[in-house]
Protein backbone atom coordinates (compact mmCIF):
# COMPACT_ATOMS: atom_id res chain seq x y z
CA UNK A 1 0.00 0.00 0.00
CA UNK A 2 2.83 2.32 0.86
CA UNK A 3 4.56 1.54 -2.45
CA UNK A 4 1.34 2.28 -4.27
CA UNK A 5 0.90 5.68 -2.68
CA UNK A 6 4.52 6.66 -3.30
CA UNK A 7 4.13 5.54 -6.92
CA UNK A 8 1.07 7.73 -7.19
CA UNK A 9 2.96 10.66 -5.73
CA UNK A 10 5.78 10.09 -8.21
CA UNK A 11 3.37 9.98 -11.15
CA UNK A 12 1.72 13.21 -10.07
CA UNK A 13 5.12 14.83 -9.60
CA UNK A 14 6.37 13.83 -13.06
CA UNK A 15 3.10 14.97 -14.66
CA UNK A 16 3.41 18.35 -12.99
CA UNK A 17 6.98 18.77 -14.21
CA UNK A 18 6.02 17.83 -17.77
CA UNK A 19 3.04 20.18 -17.68
CA UNK A 20 5.08 23.09 -16.36
CA UNK A 21 7.63 22.56 -19.13
CA UNK A 22 4.90 22.46 -21.73
CA UNK A 23 3.59 25.72 -20.36
CA UNK A 24 7.06 27.26 -20.54
CA UNK A 25 7.46 26.49 -24.23
CA UNK A 26 4.40 28.58 -25.11
CA UNK A 27 5.33 32.20 -25.54
CA UNK A 28 3.34 34.82 -23.74
CA UNK A 29 2.28 37.73 -25.87
CA UNK A 30 0.25 40.56 -24.47
CA UNK A 31 -2.63 41.82 -26.57
CA UNK A 32 -4.40 45.14 -26.30
CA UNK A 33 -7.79 43.65 -27.06
CA UNK A 34 -9.35 40.18 -27.12
CA UNK A 35 -10.18 40.46 -30.84
CA UNK A 36 -6.51 40.66 -31.82
CA UNK A 37 -5.75 37.77 -29.50
CA UNK A 38 -8.43 35.65 -31.18
CA UNK A 39 -7.03 36.59 -34.60
CA UNK A 40 -3.52 35.66 -33.43
CA UNK A 41 -4.71 32.28 -32.18
CA UNK A 42 -6.57 31.59 -35.42
CA UNK A 43 -3.56 32.57 -37.55
CA UNK A 44 -1.03 30.41 -35.73
CA UNK A 45 -3.46 27.51 -36.01
CA UNK A 46 -3.95 28.05 -39.73
CA UNK A 47 -0.27 28.40 -40.61
CA UNK A 48 1.92 25.35 -40.93
CA UNK A 49 5.37 25.15 -39.42
CA UNK A 50 7.79 24.94 -42.39
CA UNK A 51 10.26 22.79 -40.45
CA UNK A 52 8.16 20.25 -38.57
CA UNK A 53 5.62 19.81 -41.25
CA UNK A 54 2.82 18.03 -39.49
CA UNK A 55 2.32 20.75 -36.92
CA UNK A 56 0.94 24.23 -37.08
CA UNK A 57 2.78 27.23 -35.68
CA UNK A 58 0.80 27.05 -32.45
CA UNK A 59 1.78 23.46 -31.65
CA UNK A 60 5.37 23.45 -32.80
CA UNK A 61 8.41 23.91 -30.59
CA UNK A 62 10.82 24.38 -33.51
CA UNK A 63 12.85 27.60 -33.34
CA UNK A 64 11.49 28.73 -36.69
CA UNK A 65 7.91 28.28 -35.44
CA UNK A 66 8.74 30.48 -32.49
CA UNK A 67 10.20 33.13 -34.79
CA UNK A 68 7.19 33.01 -37.05
CA UNK A 69 4.80 33.34 -34.09
CA UNK A 70 6.71 36.45 -33.08
CA UNK A 71 6.46 37.67 -36.65
CA UNK A 72 2.69 37.11 -36.68
CA UNK A 73 2.42 38.97 -33.37
CA UNK A 74 4.46 41.90 -34.67
CA UNK A 75 2.50 42.11 -37.90
CA UNK A 76 -0.72 42.16 -35.87
CA UNK A 77 0.68 44.95 -33.72
CA UNK A 78 1.48 46.88 -36.89
CA UNK A 79 -2.21 46.66 -37.74
CA UNK A 80 -1.87 44.30 -40.69
CA UNK A 81 -4.96 42.45 -41.91
CA UNK A 82 -5.16 38.65 -41.66
CA UNK A 83 -4.85 38.32 -45.43
CA UNK A 84 -1.72 40.49 -45.47
CA UNK A 85 -0.13 38.32 -42.80
CA UNK A 86 -0.97 35.10 -44.65
CA UNK A 87 0.39 36.61 -47.88
CA UNK A 88 3.57 37.63 -46.04
CA UNK A 89 4.12 34.00 -45.05
CA UNK A 90 3.24 32.62 -48.48
CA UNK A 91 5.68 35.07 -50.13
CA UNK A 92 8.49 33.68 -48.01
CA UNK A 93 7.63 30.04 -47.40
CA UNK A 94 5.34 29.27 -50.31
CA UNK A 95 1.80 27.91 -50.41
CA UNK A 96 3.17 25.12 -48.29
CA UNK A 97 2.63 27.09 -45.08
CA UNK A 98 -1.12 27.01 -45.55
CA UNK A 99 -2.98 24.13 -44.01
CA UNK A 100 -5.90 25.15 -46.20
CA UNK A 101 -4.33 25.66 -49.64
CA UNK A 102 -5.76 28.33 -51.92
CA UNK A 103 -7.99 27.24 -54.80
CA UNK A 104 -5.80 27.35 -57.91
CA UNK A 105 -5.18 25.19 -60.97
CA UNK A 106 -2.58 23.32 -58.90
CA UNK A 107 -4.99 22.46 -56.11
CA UNK A 108 -8.18 21.74 -58.08
CA UNK A 109 -7.70 17.99 -57.57
CA UNK A 110 -7.28 18.55 -53.85
CA UNK A 111 -10.37 20.70 -53.52
CA UNK A 112 -12.72 19.04 -55.96
CA UNK A 113 -11.32 15.50 -56.23
CA UNK A 114 -13.33 14.09 -53.32
CA UNK A 115 -16.52 15.69 -54.66
CA UNK A 116 -15.90 14.23 -58.12
CA UNK A 117 -15.29 10.79 -56.59
CA UNK A 118 -18.51 11.09 -54.60
CA UNK A 119 -20.51 11.98 -57.72
CA UNK A 120 -18.95 9.05 -59.62
CA UNK A 121 -19.83 6.77 -56.73
CA UNK A 122 -23.45 7.92 -56.70
CA UNK A 123 -23.74 7.46 -60.48
CA UNK A 124 -22.28 3.94 -60.26
CA UNK A 125 -24.64 3.10 -57.42
CA UNK A 126 -27.69 4.31 -59.36
CA UNK A 127 -26.60 2.29 -62.41
CA UNK A 128 -26.15 -0.87 -60.35
CA UNK A 129 -29.49 -0.50 -58.61
CA UNK A 130 -31.28 0.14 -61.90
CA UNK A 131 -29.72 -2.81 -63.71
CA UNK A 132 -30.57 -5.24 -60.93
CA UNK A 133 -33.20 -7.70 -62.21
CA UNK A 134 -36.44 -7.08 -60.35
CA UNK A 135 -37.93 -10.02 -58.49
CA UNK A 136 -41.04 -11.38 -60.10
CA UNK A 137 -43.37 -11.49 -57.11
CA UNK A 138 -46.23 -12.97 -59.10
CA UNK A 139 -44.31 -16.19 -59.68
CA UNK A 140 -46.10 -19.16 -58.17
CA UNK A 141 -44.49 -22.25 -56.75
CA UNK A 142 -45.09 -25.47 -58.53
CA UNK A 143 -46.88 -28.27 -56.60
CA UNK A 144 -43.64 -30.10 -56.25
CA UNK A 145 -41.85 -27.05 -54.82
CA UNK A 146 -44.74 -26.39 -52.49
CA UNK A 147 -44.69 -29.86 -50.96
CA UNK A 148 -40.93 -29.62 -50.55
CA UNK A 149 -41.30 -26.30 -48.76
CA UNK A 150 -43.99 -27.73 -46.50
CA UNK A 151 -41.68 -30.62 -45.70
CA UNK A 152 -38.86 -28.29 -44.71
CA UNK A 153 -41.10 -26.13 -42.52
CA UNK A 154 -42.51 -29.19 -40.80
CA UNK A 155 -39.03 -30.50 -39.97
CA UNK A 156 -38.28 -27.28 -38.20
CA UNK B 1 -18.69 -2.41 -73.50
CA UNK B 2 -20.17 -3.76 -70.30
CA UNK B 3 -17.12 -5.93 -69.73
CA UNK B 4 -14.84 -2.92 -70.01
CA UNK B 5 -16.79 -1.12 -67.28
CA UNK B 6 -15.95 -3.91 -64.87
CA UNK B 7 -12.28 -3.03 -65.08
CA UNK B 8 -12.75 0.64 -64.23
CA UNK B 9 -12.45 0.08 -60.45
CA UNK B 10 -9.26 -1.89 -61.00
CA UNK B 11 -7.81 0.85 -63.21
CA UNK B 12 -8.78 3.53 -60.67
CA UNK B 13 -7.28 1.46 -57.86
CA UNK B 14 -3.98 0.99 -59.70
CA UNK B 15 -3.84 4.69 -60.64
CA UNK B 16 -4.47 5.76 -57.05
CA UNK B 17 -1.87 3.26 -55.87
CA UNK B 18 0.74 4.69 -58.22
CA UNK B 19 -0.01 8.27 -57.11
CA UNK B 20 0.16 7.40 -53.42
CA UNK B 21 3.29 5.30 -53.85
CA UNK B 22 5.05 8.14 -55.62
CA UNK B 23 3.96 10.45 -52.83
CA UNK B 24 5.66 8.19 -50.31
CA UNK B 25 8.97 8.40 -52.13
CA UNK B 26 9.02 12.22 -52.14
CA UNK B 27 11.30 13.99 -49.71
CA UNK B 28 9.10 16.08 -47.41
CA UNK B 29 12.02 18.36 -46.57
CA UNK B 30 12.40 19.40 -50.20
CA UNK B 31 9.87 22.20 -50.05
CA UNK B 32 10.06 24.35 -53.17
CA UNK B 33 11.40 27.75 -52.21
CA UNK B 34 9.06 30.68 -52.73
CA UNK B 35 12.12 32.83 -53.43
CA UNK B 36 13.39 31.03 -56.54
CA UNK B 37 13.48 33.37 -59.55
CA UNK B 38 12.93 36.38 -57.31
CA UNK B 39 15.51 38.99 -56.35
CA UNK B 40 17.24 38.67 -53.02
CA UNK B 41 15.24 40.68 -50.46
CA UNK B 42 16.78 43.89 -49.21
CA UNK B 43 18.31 44.00 -45.75
CA UNK B 44 20.71 46.01 -43.60
CA UNK B 45 22.75 43.87 -41.23
CA UNK B 46 26.28 44.05 -39.88
CA UNK B 47 29.20 41.97 -40.98
CA UNK B 48 30.03 39.19 -38.54
CA UNK B 49 33.73 39.96 -38.20
CA UNK B 50 33.37 43.72 -38.60
CA UNK B 51 30.36 45.00 -36.62
CA UNK B 52 30.96 48.53 -37.94
CA UNK B 53 30.32 47.45 -41.55
CA UNK B 54 26.68 47.36 -42.65
CA UNK B 55 25.83 45.03 -45.50
CA UNK B 56 22.89 45.26 -47.91
CA UNK B 57 21.54 43.15 -50.75
CA UNK B 58 23.81 45.09 -53.15
CA UNK B 59 26.84 43.47 -51.49
CA UNK B 60 25.67 40.07 -52.67
CA UNK B 61 25.49 41.02 -56.33
CA UNK B 62 28.20 40.49 -58.87
CA UNK B 63 29.34 37.04 -59.80
CA UNK B 64 27.71 33.71 -59.17
CA UNK B 65 27.05 33.82 -55.46
CA UNK B 66 26.52 31.05 -52.94
CA UNK B 67 24.90 32.22 -49.74
CA UNK B 68 25.34 29.61 -47.04
CA UNK B 69 23.19 29.77 -43.90
CA UNK B 70 25.13 28.53 -40.89
CA UNK B 71 25.35 28.67 -37.12
CA UNK B 72 27.60 27.31 -34.42
CA UNK B 73 24.58 25.51 -32.92
CA UNK B 74 24.01 23.56 -36.12
CA UNK B 75 25.46 20.05 -36.27
CA UNK B 76 25.33 19.60 -40.03
CA UNK B 77 27.16 22.90 -40.54
CA UNK B 78 30.23 21.24 -39.09
CA UNK B 79 29.74 18.30 -41.42
CA UNK B 80 29.57 20.45 -44.55
CA UNK B 81 32.36 22.80 -43.50
CA UNK B 82 35.27 21.00 -45.26
CA UNK B 83 33.26 20.99 -48.50
CA UNK B 84 32.67 24.72 -48.16
CA UNK B 85 36.41 25.25 -47.76
CA UNK B 86 36.95 23.31 -51.00
CA UNK B 87 34.30 25.36 -52.77
CA UNK B 88 35.91 28.60 -51.61
CA UNK B 89 39.29 27.43 -52.89
CA UNK B 90 37.91 26.48 -56.29
CA UNK B 91 37.30 30.19 -57.02
CA UNK B 92 34.38 29.36 -59.26
CA UNK B 93 31.80 31.11 -57.11
CA UNK B 94 31.77 33.74 -54.37
CA UNK B 95 30.84 32.10 -51.11
CA UNK B 96 29.12 34.28 -48.54
CA UNK B 97 27.85 33.20 -45.14
CA UNK B 98 24.68 34.07 -43.31
CA UNK B 99 25.36 33.53 -39.64
CA UNK B 100 21.86 32.63 -38.51
CA UNK B 101 20.53 33.05 -34.94
CA UNK B 102 23.91 32.92 -33.32
CA UNK B 103 26.04 34.73 -30.78
CA UNK B 104 28.67 36.94 -32.43
CA UNK B 105 31.53 35.85 -30.18
CA UNK B 106 30.70 32.14 -30.61
CA UNK B 107 30.55 32.51 -34.37
CA UNK B 108 33.86 34.38 -34.50
CA UNK B 109 35.49 31.68 -32.42
CA UNK B 110 34.05 29.01 -34.71
CA UNK B 111 35.63 30.64 -37.75
CA UNK B 112 38.91 30.89 -35.86
CA UNK B 113 38.85 27.24 -34.75
CA UNK B 114 38.00 25.97 -38.21
CA UNK B 115 38.85 27.68 -41.45
CA UNK B 116 36.81 30.68 -42.61
CA UNK B 117 35.64 29.80 -46.12
CA UNK B 118 33.48 32.91 -46.54
CA UNK B 119 34.33 36.19 -48.26
CA UNK B 120 32.26 37.61 -45.40
CA UNK B 121 29.39 36.48 -43.19
CA UNK B 122 26.23 38.47 -42.57
CA UNK B 123 25.33 38.54 -38.89
CA UNK B 124 21.62 37.81 -38.39
CA UNK B 125 21.13 37.09 -34.66
CA UNK B 126 17.33 37.35 -34.70
CA UNK B 127 16.84 35.45 -37.93
CA UNK B 128 15.13 38.45 -39.55
CA UNK B 129 16.83 38.02 -42.92
CA UNK B 130 16.29 34.31 -42.46
CA UNK B 131 12.52 34.86 -42.45
CA UNK B 132 12.78 37.12 -45.52
CA UNK B 133 14.68 34.34 -47.29
CA UNK B 134 12.26 31.63 -46.15
CA UNK B 135 14.96 29.85 -44.15
CA UNK B 136 13.63 27.10 -41.91
CA UNK B 137 16.87 25.97 -40.28
CA UNK B 138 20.58 25.70 -41.01
CA UNK B 139 22.33 24.68 -43.16
CA UNK B 140 20.68 25.99 -46.28
CA UNK B 141 22.41 27.33 -49.34
CA UNK B 142 21.12 29.73 -51.98
CA UNK B 143 22.55 30.13 -55.47
CA UNK B 144 22.22 33.72 -56.67
CA UNK B 145 22.98 34.81 -60.22
CA UNK B 146 24.88 37.90 -61.38
CA UNK B 147 21.69 39.97 -61.40
CA UNK B 148 20.93 39.16 -57.78
CA UNK B 149 18.14 36.71 -58.61
CA UNK B 150 17.85 33.62 -56.43
CA UNK B 151 18.06 30.64 -58.76
CA UNK B 152 18.21 27.68 -56.43
CA UNK B 153 17.86 26.80 -52.79
CA UNK B 154 19.31 23.71 -51.19
CA UNK B 155 18.09 22.57 -47.77
CA UNK B 156 20.57 20.51 -45.79
CA UNK B 157 24.32 20.12 -45.87
CA UNK B 158 26.47 20.20 -49.00
CA UNK B 159 28.71 17.22 -49.67
CA UNK B 160 30.35 15.94 -52.81
CA UNK B 161 27.22 14.09 -53.96
CA UNK B 162 24.96 17.11 -53.48
CA UNK B 163 27.56 19.31 -55.12
CA UNK B 164 27.76 17.07 -58.20
CA UNK B 165 24.04 16.50 -58.53
CA UNK B 166 22.52 19.84 -57.61
CA UNK B 167 25.04 22.66 -57.58
CA UNK B 168 27.33 21.93 -60.53
CA UNK B 169 24.54 21.76 -63.12
CA UNK B 170 23.14 25.08 -61.88
CA UNK B 171 26.57 26.74 -61.80
CA UNK B 172 27.34 25.51 -65.30
CA UNK B 173 24.03 26.93 -66.49
CA UNK B 174 24.80 30.30 -64.89
CA UNK B 175 28.31 30.35 -66.38
CA UNK B 176 26.79 29.71 -69.79
CA UNK B 177 24.29 32.53 -69.31
CA UNK B 178 27.07 34.91 -68.32
CA UNK B 179 29.13 33.87 -71.31
CA UNK B 180 26.21 34.74 -73.60
CA UNK B 181 25.66 38.05 -71.86
CA UNK B 182 29.28 39.12 -72.24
Amino acid sequence: MKILSSLLALTIGVTLIVLSQAAQSADTYVFDDPVTETRYKALVKELRCPKCQNQNLADSNAPIAKDLRREVYQLLQEGKADKEIVDFMVDRYGEFVLYRPKVSSLTYVLWFGPLVLLVIGIIVMILIVRNKPTIDRSAKLSTQQKSKLDQILKDK
Amino acid sequence: MNKMIRFIPLVLFVALGVVLYRGLSLNPQAVPSALVNKPIPDFALTQLLKPEVTLTAADLKGDIVLLNVWGTWCVYCKYEHPYLVDIAKSDRVSLYGLNYKDVREDAKQWLKDYEDPYVFSIFDPLGKLGIELGVTAAPETFVIDAKGIVRMKHVGPIDSKVWQERFLPMIELLEKEQGVAR
